[in-house]
């Protein structure tokens, strides 16, 4: 590299000029920008390690002094956890419960959606008939209604069924136990449609068409191109899908609080909103059960972050 | 130890039909493909749209459609009242809904809270997401430091919300501070506050967590949208010798407009809808409520469905002004683009 071309081409009143000193200066300018973002990223990870370090605190510690005197004082106990999951009086939480429904509401949840919105988009995609393009654009409209639309009515058609000047044209769908699972499953599942389908739809409709017209030159069914040509190759858009809807219904509460009912059938944010309301001030318990309730999602998310954030940069900046 | 598993296992049965009847279903339609040849499209697609469609109509069409019905309708939802809901939104003093700057303390209402929430949440986030992505490109542990900012993205908004309500956490002044917030201003000669307490200062506070929410999203997209922008534009204005400051806003900014335009909307739009925060935190009271929270309140709590549906027609409305604005500006890209 030349010095006196870049001297010609730079502007008299360039900041960083193209000497020694001026590429040292800027070497340093970046790392003081590293040392800053790495403080900034610290930082924003401050408020959450308060909560997961007070959480193995003994109780008349955390509610007499800072989480930060642990640094000074180191004590530790595993009492808060072993309360809040296995505790048995209600003020403690029995989270472990809670889990469970966690668990149950959130797997099938996924898993519905995961394969209707595979479906939909592929009929979307790779098939032709009329009104295609409108039902597109139909259900990528209904991504802008808020679920909160469809809350009220909804509800009442799971109580109530559908009655019409006087007849009842569907009966109430009257379940209780562990049956109430299913219409917190078919809420959520209603609700992650649209966006499912759109994002589905754009990956699958990128894939090179010639794959799909010579399997339908050689006689492949639809189904055939569906499962051994289109699934194996919409893997990382399906893993995107997954774990954005796992992280939307695990962390859900509004669907939870109208849909899921009582203790019996309510996820763990429910619990947690509850304690959050009810014992505010017991903090020994908060911090545990915040962090029951947090350990799932981050892992999950943590471990697949790469999908995760294909999703989303697929989701938004195409959209 | 007290956990009684007979208690979970009728839950976890239930866990097992739901992925039998998934397997069955998904199973069902893939053979009910194979028979039909693949020539017929329109038979197939039906086939592969039905179950989508039919949950769409039952779960999202119909329900919004019959909410928009049921706000013209008075509590009971068995007679039509007209106007009445969206008028005791917007001109019934006791709605809650609008400011009072009479009253003592000064009411600012759920109106007023909720534009506070949708103008600040995406201003800041974007703002605080795209400063961190410049200053994070390329430097030395990225990867590590935009996870951190990342990761409140997979905490629940309660479990957020309780993050926070630890940090704000009040203890009379001279006792030892438990909230991190208060032990700073204590530190530095302040006298400890409820920070929750107050209008409208605790708006700005509950809006705080939401903000530290939704920077890691805005700071991953534009942090994409970044490292997309073509290596010889850089470069060229690099040659032509323009300052960090001329590059942010002449090269940096103009590339990625609209990754932040469709940040911004996205952002605004889950702030409008926003629940969780407000009511884990101070459950609405104190004059922190927002529309979303009172539409809860009112139509699953109060048993007053019709102003709760007026609620949810409102949020419904708040939000086409955004879209218009996204599809608008789109367009006009589009056009630009074909030229």
């Amino acid at each position: 590299m030349s010095t006196g071309t870049e001297t010609v081409l730079a502007a008299p009143d360039a900041e960083v000029p193209p000497t020694v000193a001026g590429r040292v200066r800027k070497k340093l300018t970046s790392r003081t920008a590293s040392a800053v973002s790495l403080v900034i990223a610290l930082l924003w990870t401050v408020p959450t390690l308060g909560v997961l370090i007070s959480s193995i605190r003994p109780e008349n510690e955390i509610k007499s002094n800072g989480w930060w005197n642990f640094f000074s004082n180191p004590q530790f106990t595993l009492e808060n956890y072993e309360q809040v999951l296995f505790g048995s009086r209600s003020a403690s939480g029995g989270l472990a419960g809670y889990f469970v429904n966690s668990l149950v509401i959130t797997i099938p949840s996924v898993l519905f959606p995961l394969a209707f919105c595979a479906l939909a988009a592929y009929a979307l995609a790779w098939t032709r008939f009329r009104g295609r393009d409108w039902v597109y654009i139909g259900i990528f409209a209904l991504q802008i209604v808020p679920l909160q639309m469809a809350l009220i009515p909804l509800l009442s058609f799971f109580n109530y069924g559908v009655s019409l000047g006087g007849v009842q044209l569907l009966p109430a769908w009257d379940l209780d136990g562990p049956a109430k699972f299913i219409t917190v499953w078919f809420a959520h599942t209603c609700f992650a449609l649209p966006l499912g389908i759109f994002l589905l739809h754009n990956f699958m409709a990128e894939l090179p068409g010639d794959l799909v017209e010579a399997a339908k030159v050689d006689g492949a069914t639809h189904a055939k191109i569906f499962r051994s040509i289109i699934l194996p190759l919409i893997v990382p858009a399906l893993a995107s899908f997954a774990i954005f809807q796992f992280l939307w219904v695990w962390n859900d509460l509004l669907v939870a609080l109208i849909f899921a009912g009582g203790p019996k059938n309510a996820p763990l944010t429910v619990r947690l909103a509850e304690l959050a309301g009810n014992r505010g001030n017991e903090w020994q318990r908060l911090t545990a059960a915040a962090f029951v309730s947090i350990i799932v999602p981050l892992t999950v998310f943590l471990s697949l972050q790469r999908y995760f954030v294909r999703g989303l940069l697929a989701g938004s900046v195409k959209g | 130890m007290n956990f009684d598993f007979t208690a979970e296992a009728p839950k976890l049965m239930m866990l097992l039909y739901g992925v039998i009847a998934f397997a069955a279903v998904v199973g069902l339609l893939l053979l009910v493909l194979d028979v039909l040849p693949a020539r017929k499209d329109r038979w197939i697609a039906l086939g592969l749209l039905a179950p989508a469609g039919l949950l769409l109509t039952v779960g999202l069409v119909v329900p919004a459609v019959r909410t928009v019905v049921l706000s013209f309708m008075n509590a009971g939802s068995d007679e039509f009242v007209g106007l009445d809901n969206f008028l005791w939104i917007f001109t019934d003093k006791n709605s809650g809904m609008l400011p009072d700057f009479g009253a003592n303390p000064v009411q600012y209402g759920v109106l007023l809270s909720t534009l506070l929430w949708v103008l600040l949440v995406p201003t800041v986030s974007t703002a605080v997401g795209l400063v961190y992505a410049v200053m994070v490109d390329r430097s030395r542990f990225e990867s590590l430091a935009k996870s951190l900012v990342f990761m409140p993205m997979a905490i629940s908004f309660v479990g957020a919300g309780i993050i926070w309500k630890f940090v704000y956490e009040y203890r009379q002044e001279g006792a030892d501070q438990i909230g991190l917030l208060n032990q700073l201003v204590v530190a530095m000669g302040g006298t400890p506050q409820q920070w929750l307490l107050d209008g409208p200062w605790n708006t700005l506070f509950l809006i705080v967590v939401l903000v530290w929410i939704q920077a890691g999203f805005a700071m991953v997209v534009l942090s994409a949208a970044i490292k997309a922008i073509p290596a010889d534009i850089v470069e060229a204005a690099r040659i032509d010798g323009v300052t960090p400051w001329q590059m942010f806003w002449r090269v940096t900014i103009p590339s990625i407009r609209p990754a932040l335009v469709v940040v911004l909307v996205t952002i605004s739009i889950g702030t409008l809808k926003v629940f969780d925060i407000v009511r884990t935190m101070t459950g609405g009271q104190f004059g922190t409520s927002v529309v979303a929270n009172e539409m809860y309140t009112y139509s699953f709590r109060a048993d007053e469905k019709g102003k709760g549906a007026a609620l949810a027609v409102l949020l419904f409305l708040f939000v086409i002004p955004i879209v218009i604005y996204q599809v608008r500006l789109m367009r006009r890209r589009r056009l630009e683009g074909a030229r």
